[in-house]
């Protein structure tokens, strides 16, 4: 990842992508088109590269995004679009339940999930029609179509671009966390670089300590760290020989703030001991499901985008054994994390969003080496969306009877983020940060804009 | 010159033995005078004379030998080459380094990582090469700079090849590209070859270009994901092949778009981008058309455009800047400089290592990053080397040199050709698909795009956070199959001084002259080694005090461990100086 954590910056330095030092006047020189670049790594300020300042949006419900990411694409047709009567080639042996909901339905290993569909919204008729994972990975999470020449950012990294430091939050965890892998689909960050990548924590929030790279460290007492930082800046003869050095005093201003967070109590955030056993109990002892409590606590401390990333949805062989041994963990962990945000009151202001880059074919394939297999399906699929404004307990839109189109009212991944962008007051047509100054916004707009089905006005 | 040959007041400490190094010795700069070498130093002497501006000194012995190990084969120097260097009498010694580097293996390993990345060699998305051709582009690539392919010929052979993706890895330049057709590919040529950004080019000057490329075919064939790239002289309109992995197993047809109007192939208004036109005989390839018009010693773009980057890869900046962004407006910061690299360079046939050597054995280059001035322009016009952080790979790897430890890398396409050893090092790594956490988080580059500055090298806080306090680094230093003797050393070292009651007593006061010769000694050897190890040079004396400082207190082993973390965590070891 790479935001860096605070405002606070080393005055004066003004560096390039490059970390170069450029002077104001070639900044002036390189006018317009450098100015974005160069103050895009200016702390990430939204108002320095002078785009429309986010304004104090009246309707902007939503502080945070959980978005839960089903790494691999999960079935459509096996958790929230069930066709029990497409015949045994489609449906599988997975039946539908009711739900808190009337006229709901969802997989019957969703029982947890089916006592909170009030709290949440499943749309059945998400499609981009692609059917690779990069690709789709890429279209679902950033609302664009490759091959235009650039590689745009993904909705967290401008998520944490926008409600980030630039918007008011001061804490010292990384404003855009993943839990607890990148994607490595693509690059999150796109063209707004390296340092726009979300703070991977690796570990495990299963094992007694989550030990969050970097974060909380094991064995070393408080004292030796602080014995150590104190060696370390006595050993620094680099610094010593040129002092005010511009760069170094960059990588100084790091270190302090690394420092705040090794030894101050932000990282305490990942101490899930500070938990009652009952309720990590009820998120399941999964990692999983303890990455959807991390969650909680980011969001609860203002932290604007969480990513989980939930692989094992690839499943092309032995689908159904998948399910049966996946579900479970998906609703204990999902099902948990709705109802404890709404115990914290933070579920009106966190959009959870669960989904992945596309579905599986609705037809099964029961031949070897599949065995009950689903591949790749990017023509329907299904998302499903909470908290933060979204309305719970509707369904949009539909698939047709063997869940292999779009029935009624399609839904784009530029109508999804469009209406979490809306909740989130972030203009789709505001501008981006771009190293060579191109004028790009944070949606399609204009040529650029694809297909579109409109905003999600139903559950807004 | 005169202004310039100003002793320096610091000495380089020349370490023999246990000879204390003098208390006032710094270890980055050299007394050395400071005459012009060649004519880079005159040009560039000039111009800082001009400005009022002071160069940095020479750097010290201690620093060339690590900066040139770095700069030339983004591989850290082992104790004992350190050592031999620095022990080396010969007057001459970092010349004859730098013609050894040039000829070490790991040359064409770092070099073609660079290129790499300008060539955008990426098995994902969105280049989407796929893995045997991201790796077949590599070898190629690899392969010409261990031979010292002539660049004019390097240039050539990836614009004019035909053949498979998988077979001929030069072709994939034309598939390193976000979309296949004709602008794009004349746009990435544009930049890779010639530093400028067409996109900002008029129109038709762009469509001119493009025209070279509109006879590009691209067929597959009945290999998964193999691609014959070739000139098909009857092809008419912008052929776009789906660039996109697809799920279904029948590989895509190519997809004809927009038909010219007439049926038979139009005649091409191909032109060059001084914005000649171009005569292109029947069932010539215009790509060979372009390629020896792009290539000719008379073209301005071609040898200012690599002699200008390979200047920026040594010294940060280009003498234009950025390198990739040449164009009328953005003018030489130092003409003659630039000048006379392209010259040499086309004197010299394209090589580039002539080239490299020119700037590796001049003054400008062997400059103290300490600079003498604050100007703003000082270091526009290289009045001092650069402190860069050393890249993602270069970093990882020295870490697990020093160390003895390895890599787990990744690639989200488990294909045969995905899965790396461990003990493989990042600067020899393909694709920029295959990947670890260390490297997304220091910067490497995704190339996306082939633009320089997609290789970040800002410092930011998670990287400090990594580098202080991650299990992932104190486990390279703790288990270290190689720092271990020295850190059981460290912890002997203190277990057998003949007196150890003696000085345990002295509390307040640093080790007591009397202490037993062995431990001393010992305990030196260790300091020594790690700095040398991982600093490239000797402890200073004051440095030398405050660690033997810090060993007295507490577990010794854990100290050695401490020291090693620090000199880690130090700038000048995360950084180029």
């Amino acid at each position: 990842m790479s935001i860096q954590y605070t405002q606070n910056k080393v005055a004066s330095v003004i560096t390039d992508m490059n970390g170069g030092r450029i002077s104001r006047r070639e900044m002036l020189r390189r006018g317009l088109a450098g100015t974005a670049g160069l103050l895009m790594a200016d702390c990430w300020s939204v108002r320095a590269f002078g785009a429309p300042s986010l304004p104090k949006s009246k309707t902007a419900k939503a502080k945070s995004v959980i978005q839960i990411w089903m790494w691999g694409g999960p079935s459509h047709m096996d958790t929230f679009d069930l066709k029990p009567d497409a015949g045994q080639d489609y449906a599988g042996p997975l039946k539908p339940i009711p739900t808190n909901v009337d006229g709901m339905q969802i997989c019957e290993l969703l029982p947890q999930l089916a006592k909170q569909a009030d709290k949440y919204s499943i749309i059945r008729s998400m499609t981009h029609g692609n059917s690779g994972h990069e690709t789709a990975a890429y279209m679902v999470q950033t609302a664009r179509k490759p091959g235009d020449g650039q590689v745009y950012p993904s909705v967290g990294a401008v998520v944490s671009l926008f409600k980030g430091y630039s918007a008011g939050y001061k804490g010292l965890i990384p404003p855009y966390i993943v839990m607890t892998q990148l994607q490595g689909r693509f690059s999150e960050a796109g063209f707004l670089g390296s340092r726009a990548k979300p703070f991977a924590t690796g570990g495990d929030p299963s094992q007694s300590k989550f030990v969050v790279e970097g974060v909380v460290a094991q064995g070393i007492s408080e004292e030796r760290q602080k014995g150590r930082r104190e060696f370390l800046q006595k050993l620094n003869s680099l610094e010593q020989a040129m002092p005010g050095n511009e760069r170094l005093a960059a990588s100084a201003a790091a270190e302090k703030q690394a420092y705040d967070l090794i030894l101050g109590d932000a990282g305490k955030v990942f101490d899930l001991s500070q938990e009652k056993d009952e309720l990590r109990d009820r998120y399941g002892k999964t990692k999983f499901g303890q990455a959807c409590l991390v969650a909680r606590r980011l969001v609860e401390r203002g932290v604007p985008y969480v990513t989980i990333n939930f692989e094992g949805w690839d499943t092309h062989k032995g689908n159904f054994q998948a399910m049966q041994r996946k579900l479970p963990e998906l609703d204990k962990g999902f099902a948990t994390l709705l109802q404890d945000l709404s115990d914290h009151g933070l579920l009106d202001s966190t959009i959870v969003w669960w989904g992945g880059e596309f579905g599986r074919t609705p037809k099964i394939a029961w031949e070897a080496p599949w065995n009950g297999g689903r591949h790749h399906y990017g023509k329907v699929f299904c998302h499903v969306v909470a908290g933060g404004g979204f309305k719970g307990g509707h369904v949009i839109g539909s698939s047709t009877e063997k869940g292999e189109e779009v029935k009624e009212r399609p839904v784009y991944p530029v109508d999804l983020i469009g209406s979490m962008y809306e909740l989130l007051g972030i203009d789709g047509a505001a501008k981006l940060p771009h190293p060579q100054g191109l004028d790009v916004t944070t949606l399609p707009i204009g040529s650029a804009a694809d297909k579109t089905g409109g905003r999600l006005t139903e559950i807004m | 010159m005169k202004t310039f040959l100003i002793s320096a007041v610091v000495v380089l400490a020349v370490w023999g033995g246990t000879t204390a190094p003098s208390a006032k010795a710094s270890p980055f700069e050299s007394d050395a005078a400071l005459p012009p070498q060649s004519k880079i130093d005159e040009a560039v002497f000039a111009r800082l004379k001009k400005l009022g501006i002071e160069p940095a000194n020479i750097c010290s012995d201690a620093v060339f030998v690590r900066r040139a190990f770095l700069d030339i084969i983004g591989t850290l120097p082992t104790a004992t080459e350190a050592k031999e260097f620095l022990e080396d009498k010969d007057p001459k010694k970092r010349s004859a380094l730098i013609d050894r580097l040039l000829e070490r293996p790991e040359f064409a390993d770092y070099w073609a990582m660079k290129w790499g990345d300008l060539l955008r060699i990426r098995a994902e998305f969105p280049i989407n090469l796929w893995p045997n051709a991201a790796q077949a582009y590599h070898r190629w690539v690899y392969d010409c700079l261990r031979e010292n392919m002539p660049y004019d010929k390097f240039v050539r052979e990836m614009l004019t090849s035909n053949g498979s993706n998988f077979r001929v890895g030069q072709v994939n330049f034309y598939r390193a590209v976000q979309s296949k057709d004709q602008e794009t590919i004349a746009k990435a040529v544009a930049l890779t070859f010639m530093g400028t950004r067409a996109e900002n080019w008029p129109k038709e000057q762009l469509a001119g270009m493009a025209q070279f490329f509109s006879k590009i075919a691209f067929k597959q064939t009945g290999e998964w994901k193999e691609e014959i790239i070739f000139f098909d002289p009857a092809k008419t309109g912008t052929l776009v092949t789906n660039n996109l992995e697809q799920a279904t197993a029948a590989p895509a047809k190519p997809v004809e778009k927009k038909k010219s109007e007439s049926s038979k192939p139009a005649k091409l208004a191909a032109t060059f981008p001084d914005g000649t036109p171009a005569k292109i005989a029947e069932g010539r390839d215009p790509r060979a058309v372009f390629a020896d018009w792009l290539i000719s010693p008379k073209n301005p773009w071609f040898a200012r455009n690599i002699v200008n980057r390979v200047w920026s890869w040594f010294l940060e900046r280009g003498i234009i800047h950025e390198p990739d962004d040449i164009r009328p407006d953005n003018k030489p910061v130092n003409p003659e400089l630039l000048a006379y690299l392209e010259k040499e360079l086309v004197a010299g046939k394209y090589d580039i290592k002539h080239l490299f050597r020119l700037i590796l054995n001049s003054q400008t280059y062997q400059l103290s990053s300490v600079p003498k001035t604050k100007s703003p322009e000082a270091e526009a016009n290289f009045a001092s080397y650069p402190l860069r952080r050393l890249e993602a790979e270069v970093l990882i790897d020295a870490l697990n040199q020093i160390t003895g430890t390895t890599e787990k890398y990744s690639s989200p396409v488990p294909e045969p050709f995905t899965f790396i050893p461990e003990d493989q090092r990042s600067i020899s790594l393909p694709d920029s698909s295959i990947t670890s956490s260390f490297l997304e988080m220091f910067g490497r580059p995704s190339r996306d795009t082939g633009l320089e500055l997609e290789r970040s090298s800002k410092p930011t806080t998670d990287q400090r956070l990594h580098m202080l306090n991650s299990s992932h680094i104190q486990r390279k230093i703790e288990n270290s199959p190689k720092l271990q003797a020295l850190f059981s050393a460290a912890s002997g070292a203190a277990s057998k001084p003949p007196k150890p009651n003696k000085n345990r007593r002295g509390v307040k006061t640093p080790p007591p002259v009397n202490t037993g010769p062995t431990s001393e000694q010992k305990k030196a050897e260790v300091i020594n080694q790690l700095y040398l190890t991982i600093l490239s040079r000797f402890p200073a004396e004051q440095e030398m005090k405050t660690v033997a400082e810090y060993m007295q207190s507490g577990s010794k082993r854990e100290a050695a461990v401490d020291l090693a973390w620090a000199l880690f965590n130090s700038s000048e070891f995360l950084y180029r100086h």
